[in-house]
């Protein structure tokens, strides 16, 4: 009975996908006539190509790869220095400023989100690629997850040696914490990356030179634009996700035991 | 092996903070040189969250009370916006809908995640390639997944409507009619995030003793008894925290609203009637499409407001467990005085 269970489930949970594919490779004709065409079909190359006509794809995924890649640095550098701070060592203030890290959680950021649009208009900001970098090039989940990770992963005694051997706090960071934090960096990184490769809302509120858009926004106004050619915004939809797909079939094993680990903390 | 390292980060905790830099015999250096570059370490988040997080939500309070263009002079108006919201009908409508989306998807994705994790837990084979197969959701792009899963719910073709008229069934106005709409959208949601919630339910599962199981089944109890008796009450706390991310979650629904009802012409927005408009897509709207940016502010702290509101009711229902939650404080104090 489990196994039906489980059968009809990923049914439900894979179609989509493979509809999307189905979607691409078809007219939009065959789609939506009756009986709809269920099998994939020959015109997906066409559809593609109607998709690169349509919007700059590859300026969109340039975008998207540069913010996200730069993002998943940062996050991973920040993150794990303040996180290797905060677990390893005691300085002053050090429980307030974490409870602050936690705080920061709770406050829902689309409150914020006229204010934060003004500031960055302020800085001179808005539609640059800055934007989509800086303000997310550190963050509390980090923080928080790194912190747990290295308070079980960092031996005292490895860092309690390297102070012998006269090495200072960034350099402990650098020799005793990276090397041992490398499968939750690991998981942090590929959680960042997605995260910022799917965030829609930001980009879509500070990238406002149309024709410089986030690969998500690009495929909305796709979608936007060309809505009777159905075929066609899927093809610029499954475009969107490949990369994706193909990074989370490498990564999926290791990041879903991290992430339900994560879930277990709270 | 994730579960092993969750326990052992707790263990350390409740030891207390392990690794104060030890007395080594070397010469005590003054505070300040001693402890900069742990500073440094924590400054970038705090400067970010300062100039992107403290500053902004300071300045929303002053623009709730401002009438401005984003462009123009800020004019004040006092309480004005905070008296038109209260007011404002189509504000009342998207707080509506979007608790009415959140109570659509949230319940059945409870439930479905927990049969799945259930299932999975006590699965044999493939498990690996389930457990892959229904995360993969929730990491595809939600635009993408949203424009197809749109077109299958399309009114007029599409595949739903398609396979309802071959068994004469009738069609379902999936993107036009109030309820279907909000339907769509919550089953949207809850495509992309059951999978998620039944790995986090899975991991919880995986914790619970098996000889409570064991014990279950030398009683007697069948599958269905173990599920609801045993099964379920044990989980309890990962309940709670699916139900918490998801509240925080719904309450700030935005992405599949707007992206399955496109903004039109006159920048009108939730499809129909605006029966799909979401909270957070109507700040949108209120201040990205039709720039009130003191408005959208007011309406931002009425969305802090719900999200307070119903953060205070999960962790009431949570209470008594702050022992494995996140504050740090108490345990920390509890250690020292050992």
């Amino acid at each position: 009975m489990g196994h039906t269970v489980l059968l009809l489930g990923v049914l439900i949970t894979i179609f989509p996908f493979y509809w999307m594919f189905v979607m691409a490779s078809n007219t939009t004709g065959d789609i939506f006539a009756y009986p709809p065409k269920l099998i994939p079909g020959p015109h997906l190359w066409e559809n593609m190509n109607k998709v690169f006509d349509g919007i700059d794809f590859w300026g969109s995924m340039g975008i998207t790869v540069v913010a996200a890649t730069a993002v998943t640095f940062l996050v991973l550098l920040f993150d794990s220095l303040a996180a290797f701070a905060f677990a390893k060592y005691d300085f002053p203030g050090r429980r307030v400023l974490f409870w602050i890290v936690l705080a920061t959680f709770m406050i829902p950021m689309q409150l914020a989100l006229v204010p934060q649009f003004v500031t960055l208009a302020w800085l001179g900001w808005v539609g640059s690629l800055k934007a989509l970098i800086i303000p997310g090039a550190a963050n509390a989940f980090g923080i928080f997850w790194m912190r747990q990770y290295a308070q079980g992963a960092i031996a005292d005694e490895l860092i309690q040696a390297s102070r012998v051997d006269g090495a200072g706090f960034f350099r402990q960071w650098w020799t005793v914490g990276l090397p041992v934090l490398r499968p939750g960096l690991a998981f942090l990184g590929i959680f960042t990356f997605f995260h910022i490769w799917n965030d829609y809302l930001w980009p879509l509120i500070v990238m406002t030179d149309p024709g410089k858009v986030t690969l998500q926004v690009a495929v909305q106004q796709l979608n936007g634009i060309y809505t009777t050619d159905q075929s066609m915004v899927i093809a610029g939809a499954l475009m969107s996700v490949i990369p994706l797909i193909g990074v989370f079939l490498i990564g999926s094993r290791h990041f879903i035991a991290n992430l339900a680990a994560g879930a277990m903390k709270f | 092996m994730g579960r092993a390292d969750a326990l052992r980060g707790k263990t350390v905790e409740r030891r207390g903070s392990a690794a104060k830099p030890p007395p080594d015999g070397s010469k005590p250096l003054p505070g300040w040189r001693r402890y900069w570059p742990m500073y440094t370490a924590v400054s970038p988040f705090f400067i970010l969250f300062a100039v992107f997080g403290i500053f902004p939500v300071g300045f929303s309070i002053y623009l709730s009370f401002m009438s401005w263009d984003g462009i123009g002079e800020t004019q004040s108006i006092g309480w004005e916006n905070y008296a038109y919201l209260v007011t404002d009908s189509d504000f009342w409508q998207s707080i509506g809908n979007t608790l009415i989306i959140w109570l659509l998807s949230t319940a059945p994705m409870i439930f479905l995640a927990l049969v799945i994790a259930y299932a999975l837990h006590t699965a044999v084979r493939f498990k690996a390639f389930y457990r892959v197969a229904y995360f993969a959701p929730n990491i595809t792009s939600i635009v993408a997944m949203t424009l197809v899963l749109g077109s299958i719910f399309s009114d007029s073709s599409g595949l739903f409507n398609s396979a309802l008229r071959a068994i004469n069934a009738g069609e379902v106005g999936w993107l036009s009619d109030p309820w279907a709409m909000k339907v769509s959208v919550a089953a949207i949601t809850t495509w992309r995030w059951v999978g998620y919630n039944a790995i986090i339910c899975l991991a919880g599962l995986q914790a619970i003793s098996s000889d409570v199981f064991e014990a279950a089944k030398v009683d007697g109890a069948n599958s269905r008894q173990t599920f609801f008796r045993i099964t379920i009450p044990m989980l309890r706390p990962v309940i709670l925290f699916v139900a918490v991310t998801s509240t925080i979650g719904g309450l700030q629904l935005f992405t599949e609203p707007q992206v399955l009802f496109p903004v039109d012409d006159n920048g009108n927005v939730g499809g129909p009637g605006g029966e799909a408009t979401t909270i957070v897509l109507y700040l949108y709207q209120q201040a990205f499409i039709f720039n009130r940016f003191g408005y959208g502010a007011a309406v931002g702290w009425a969305l802090f407001l719900l999200i307070a509101v119903f953060s205070v009711i999960n962790w009431r229902l949570i209470g008594g467990r702050d022992e494995d939650t996140i504050g740090t404080g108490k345990r920390k104090g509890k250690s020292r005085a050992r």
